[in-house]
């Protein structure tokens, strides 16, 4: 048996599923989609799979996420719906439920956070609720993992003797109500025939829903027939057909309440939570707030959680080389396998893995921040800043985590409810000068400008938001022009994560970041192995230059002429950047036959000031890392698209670089 | 008057829900409709948007989108 588990967003519907099924999850996406799809087994019934279906507050299609939860609830056919339901909030929560019910399938309410409402001396009548919506409703505590097993206990048995809800009618006699039955009237064969329930296809038909009347395959007169039914209503209740629907239904809700709720005066997490607003959202601390925020984080993860595991982690991996590097060794294997295993897979994937600690990390801080409510709090203070790029408060974050590195900053990006904003953010988030290239820029102003570092370092970051920011308004006049989906957001009280949540949050994050560095990064280390190692001829090489990386290297080298770093050795440095940002200065290095305290002179000798002044606004522009393309495919889900915003960074960058070089030359 | 008109910590009632396509539905299914009572909470740092109070919860939106709110204060 399949159970869908649908509710709006911040009503705990993650750590319920998670009390629901344990750590026996399954993560994938909705077919055609890029949206999340999360399955599990409910503890101690192995036939029952429980699906998480992204948090919604109606079933009007008008987002990507809303179309699935919808599009599973009709054509999934799941024997039964767990509708979970915040007790703290209850009027808009049970407007979803009620559009649940109109889908006519065993169902059972799961009222949450029971123990809040109850700790503030408020109180629900439990039976009466079920008498008025017609369905079991079970109070739980999702976080304390109370009243659990007998919602599944519940939700199992209404599947199995396959009860429907007992309330029809939601609508008192009245012009909607005579609508709605008119209408269900008309369809009701229709209806019948795929399989669905009449009173929603009526309320979806009533709605405008074009895509319903098609799939229902009403013809011309009967349309013809609602629209009518449809206009008398609009008369009749002085409202228009959507207007007049929620209106229905929040009547209803408003009834059912004021008979079984009695609403705690003022809670405690409503006073905390406006206590922690006045500094957290206030006039003048909110910005200042927010920006130590990033910093600590900033801070803790890239300066002291992330290197001390990263070198705990970097010790493992360079110890298992080693030893394999031994092993090999002493089988005595063709020395080409031994490069290949060693100086390919081990290396490549090693350098990859290392950065495996600084992800979790990161995800752990934002993980908390998230299911603390204070990232809705931070789009509401960004969100006037960001509305002139086209894109609204929630983008600040992900933007702000690519100055770190851009792989968990595209991941972030999923926090984002609008696919729009999702995909602009992740094409924007390159421009963000991440970590792993101050190395370059280090070495570079070192040898360069050596009284100016600071003010080049700072002249290249701020550069890149430039660049960013008007690429944003380029996409937002080309690519995106489309309506930017409305910020109208719920701001959730302040709470405290549920451990579990963060755990099985940064499991899943590490086995993504785990997959793709045995997949995609694997391949692509093999490729630029095979690229360093041999010569055209297919011959080992012993001499670098005469490698296919650097013919490579010699034969994109004209391209950067114009930029004044026509040499095939800036060229090779910046083809294996690819791989990893670091690599561009090792490269060098190497190809210099240099040491890292003699690269500055070597480089001086290579590049021209006006030229180094280009190939570092090259650097900071053109394409991203492997594992960050690797990441922008999986998130934008398509190769094309991530191609597309290769090729526009490479662009870009080379045009950049062309107008440093030249404006450099009149200075220098 | 308008929603963006309200001064701050006033109630009021919504007499009618503007705008159109997703916009219009969102505010309507958040519970933003006529009959319900409002209040602002507060703006943002940068005056835009705002915070309101409906239906016992808080909800954030922009100050162009609550000017397609009509209310009459209560």
């Amino acid at each position: 048996m399949v159970f869908a588990l649908a509710g709006n967003q911040n009503c705990g519907k993650t750590t319920l599923f998670n009390s629901l099924t344990g750590a026996n999850q399954h993560v994938g996406n909705f077919p055609g989609v890029t949206v999340e799809k999360k399955s599990g087994i409910i503890r101690g019934s192995k036939d029952c799979e429980v699906v998480d279906l992204p948090g919604i507050y109606s079933l009007r299609p008008y987002t990507a996420e809303e179309n699935v939860t919808r599009d599973f609830l009709l054509d999934g056919r799941p024997d039964g719906i767990i509708n979970i339901v915040d007790a703290t909030n209850i009027e808009r929560n049970l407007y979803l439920t009620l559009q649940l019910l109109e889908l006519r399938l065993p169902m059972v309410v799961a009222l949450n956070m029971m123990d809040e409402v109850r700790g503030n001396n408020g109180s629900i009548d439990i039976q009466g609720l079920s008498q008025a919506l017609g369905v079991p409703v079970v109070p739980i505590s999702a976080a304390k993992n109370e009243g659990v097993s007998e919602l599944a206990a519940q939700a199992i048995a209404a599947a199995k003797a396959h009860t429907l809800p007992k309330v029809l009618d939601f609508c008192p006699d009245g012009p909607v109500h005579r609508c709605i039955h008119a209408v269900s009237h008309i369809i009701e064969d229709h209806a019948r025939r795929i399989d669905a329930s009449p009173r929603f296809c009526a309320t979806k038909l009533i709605e405008g829903d074009s895509a319903m009347a098609q799939k229902l395959g009403i013809d011309e007169n009967e349309l013809e027939l609602i629209e009518h039914s449809v206009l008398e209503m609009e008369t009749e209740a002085g409202l228009d057909r959507n207007a007049a629907l929620a209106d229905m239904r929040y009547n209803f809700i408003e009834k059912a309440v004021a008979s079984t709720v009695v609403k705690p005066h003022e809670s405690r997490e409503r006073l905390r939570s406006e206590k922690m607003d006045k500094v957290l959202t206030g006039k003048y601390t909110a910005i200042p707030v927010f920006v130590g925020v990033m910093l600590l984080i900033f801070w803790l993860t890239f300066e002291v959680i992330g290197p001390f595991f990263s070198s705990l982690l970097t010790k493992g991996i360079d110890a298992v080389t080693a030893a394999a590097d031994t092993g090999l060794t002493l089988y005595g294997i063709n020395p080409v396998v031994h490069s290949l295993i060693i100086d390919g897979v081990f290396s490549g994937v090693g350098t990859v893995l290392s950065f495996l600690p600084i992800i979790v990390t990161l995800f752990f801080f934002l993980s908390v921040l998230e299911d603390t409510g204070y990232m809705a709090r931070v789009a509401f203070v960004m969100d006037r800043l960001l509305r002139h790029i086209g894109l609204s408060g929630r983008s600040i974050v992900p933007m702000l985590i690519g100055f770190g590195c851009t792989v968990p900053a595209v991941l972030a990006a999923r926090t984002l409810s609008s696919d729009r904003d999702r995909r602009m953010t992740i094409m924007l988030t390159p421009f963000m000068s991440c970590s792993a290239k101050i190395p370059i820029y280090t070495v570079f102003c070192s040898a360069f400008f050596p009284q100016h570092a600071a003010a080049a370092m700072a002249l290249l970051y701020f550069g890149g938001i430039v660049l960013g920011v008007l690429s944003a308004l380029v996409l937002k006049r080309t690519a995106f022009r489309g309506e930017p989906v409305p910020f109208v957001m719920e701001l959730p009280d302040y709470r405290v994560p549920s451990p579990k949540s963060v755990l099985l949050l940064l499991w899943e994050k590490a086995r993504d970041f785990l997959e793709r560095a045995f997949t995609v990064i694997f391949v692509a280390s093999i490729v630029i192995w095979f690229l360093q190692s041999f010569d055209a001829r297919l011959f080992v090489v012993t001499d670098n230059s005469k490698s296919l990386l650097a013919m490579l290297g010699t034969l994109i080298a004209p391209a950067f002429a114009p930029l004044g770093f026509g040499d095939w050795r800036a060229a090779t440095a910046l083809i294996s950047g690819f791989t990893a940002k670091e690599a561009v200065v090792s490269t060098l290095g190497v190809l210099l036959d240099s040491s890292t305290a003699e690269l500055p002179t070597a480089l001086s000798q290579l590049f021209s000031p006006a030229a180094a002044a280009a190939f570092l606004a090259f650097t900071l522009l053109y394409t991203p890392c492997v594992a960050a393309i690797a990441a922008m495919r999986h998130e934008l889900g398509s190769a094309k698209a991530a191609a597309w915003v290769v090729a526009a960074q490479c662009l870009t960058a080379w045009v950049v670089g062309f107008i440093v070089y030249r404006a450099a030359l009149l200075f220098v | 008057m308008t929603l963006d008109q309200l001064p701050i910590g006033r109630q009021a009632v919504i007499t009618g829900v503007g705008g159109e396509g997703a916009l219009r539905l969102r505010l309507l299914d958040m519970g933003l409709t006529p009959r319900a009572g409002v209040e602002i909470e507060k703006a943002a740092p940068m005056g835009d948007p705002i915070e309101i109070l409906v239906r016992g919860y808080r909800l954030t939106l922009r100050l162009a989108d609550a000017r397609q709110i009509a209310v009459k204060e209560a």
